[in-house]
């Protein structure tokens, strides 16, 4: 079997070379890969774009925007281009008000599904989401059954960098509550996978067949968050 | 004359929470909405469902007793019932968008009444926030609003047409505002209850469009 596990976090994101696509979960910052995200964040690709809920927060933890405001970002798309409360200025909302960056916004759903779409080798779906509003206007749209639709294509990634509960050493993923939001979409719709795991990964065949959530071949590079890593 | 008051959010909260019906999946929207999840009625059962893929939780956790991998749509921690499923955020959004939410609850910067409503961008900002906002107008059997009434100048939030970029065209079916209870009708906003103290001619002089009045027209209900 293939050896997919890496030491470090930073051996894992070693390789990510500038301009590239980076899928990134979480939500409500629960499931967010933020060891992974500081390991990139130190090794310093540049020009990328990046795919997640949102641009990043507030707070202090490191998520997505911890690269945006390093300047590592080109792009981002995402389901929040701008804070649901004005007073909350991400570094994001500095750097996109200035034109600094650019961004793609998208309703979550439809961004779920252009993930999965990505994964499964769909061309494309239509949905009834955004239909008759600003985001719809240029968009392919069909009457399907009575009703409007719109043209939504697939969005596939470079890299994913995943947060899991369990992994076993064979790149089986279980996920834990609300933690799997994004995660298994973005693991299945990436090129390369690389996760972040909760727990000492446990030898092929520990773990239930019946309950895994993203099957070990999607999963390239597996690191067990150290004792002292980012465990929010 | 009795006195005029303006509803709480609990209050206005309540009463949109008063209209679920036993068994139904109800998704609140981050903020205002959340508060409808403080109504109870033991008399039927209430299932939520969050955009991040949980269906069936709990209360808000107390300080002590949260899981840090359970959150509801706003990030704050629940807890869990039994009876609780996870899944992934696409097949959050297929029950979404397969019709299997019986309501959303909105906040809202504008209604019009025609069901229009705008709550995920203002033009004089960039970008916008979405969320599911989009998806959940567009799936949701009923979407229903909780806003203020006016804005915080005493503008208009009740109008003929939205001047705000829409979220979804023609779904709202109910709107509560700190003035009363309206419902979306083929013929505009009909005015169903009214805050205690304020006659339908004060209310309409606070609202853009052309209320109607239910000829069954009664004071605002606090409880069931």
């Amino acid at each position: 079997m293939k050896n997919k596990i890496y030491k470090t976090m930073d051996d894992a994101v070693a390789d990510i070379p500038d301009g590239v696509t980076i899928l990134s979960p979480g939500f409500s910052g629960v499931g967010v890969p933020r060891n992974l995200l500081a390991a990139l964040n130190r090794q310093g690709a540049k020009g990328l774009t990046g795919v997640s809920n949102n641009a990043g927060t507030v707070d202090e933890n490191v998520d997505i925007g911890t690269l945006v405001e390093a300047g590592q970002m080109k792009k981002m798309i995402c389901a929040f281009t701008a804070s649901t409360h004005p007073s909350q200025v991400t570094p994001f909302t500095r750097m996109y008000n200035n034109d600094e960056i650019e961004a793609e916004l998208v309703p979550q759903g439809t961004l779920a599904e252009r993930l999965r779409s990505a994964a499964a080798g769909i061309g494309g779906f239509y949905t009834p989401t955004s239909v008759g509003t600003e985001l719809a206007e240029g968009k392919e749209h069909r009457e399907i059954n009575g009703r409007m639709h719109v043209l939504e294509y697939p969005l596939p990634g470079d890299y994913g960098l995943i947060r899991a509960w369990k992994a076993d050493t064979a790149g089986n993923l279980i996920f834990r509550l609300t933690q799997r939001n994004f995660n298994p979409l973005m693991a299945m719709a990436a090129k390369v996978t690389i996760v972040e795991v909760e727990n000492d990964i446990v030898e092929a065949g520990e773990l239930d067949p019946d309950h895994i959530h993203v099957p070990g071949i999607y999963v390239d590079r597996i690191v067990r968050i150290p004792e002292d890593g980012i465990w929010i | 004359m009795a006195e005029k008051v303006k509803l709480e959010r609990q209050a206005m909260c309540d009463r949109l929470a008063m209209e679920f019906q036993d068994g139904w999946i109800v998704n609140l929207g981050v903020g205002m909405p959340t508060l409808c999840s403080n109504y109870s009625d033991s008399s039927r059962e209430i299932i939520n469902h969050a955009e991040n893929g949980v269906i069936g939780y709990g209360p808000l956790a107390k300080e002590g007793e949260e899981d840090r991998h359970l959150v509801n749509a706003g990030g704050q921690k629940v807890t869990p019932l039994p009876g609780m499923a996870c899944v992934h955020h696409a097949d959050s959004f297929m029950m979404i968008r397969g019709g299997m939410i019986d309501v959303t609850v909105m906040g809202a910067y504008e209604v019009a009444e025609n069901g229009d409503f705008a709550n995920w961008r203002i033009p004089s900002r960039k970008g916008g926030g979405i969320g599911g906002a989009m998806d959940l107008a567009a799936g949701a059997k009923r979407v229903f609003i909780a806003m203020e009434h006016t804005t915080r100048d005493g503008g208009h939030k009740l109008l003929k047409k939205c001047t705000l970029p829409i979220t979804a065209p023609g779904v709202v079916k109910m709107l509560v505002t700190d003035l009363g209870l309206f419902e979306i009708t083929p013929q505009g906003f009909m005015l169903i209850e009214h805050a205690p103290g304020w006659t339908p001619e004060e209310i309409q002089e606070q609202t853009e469009a052309k209320l109607i009045i239910s000829d069954d027209l009664k004071e605002f209900r606090f409880r069931a």
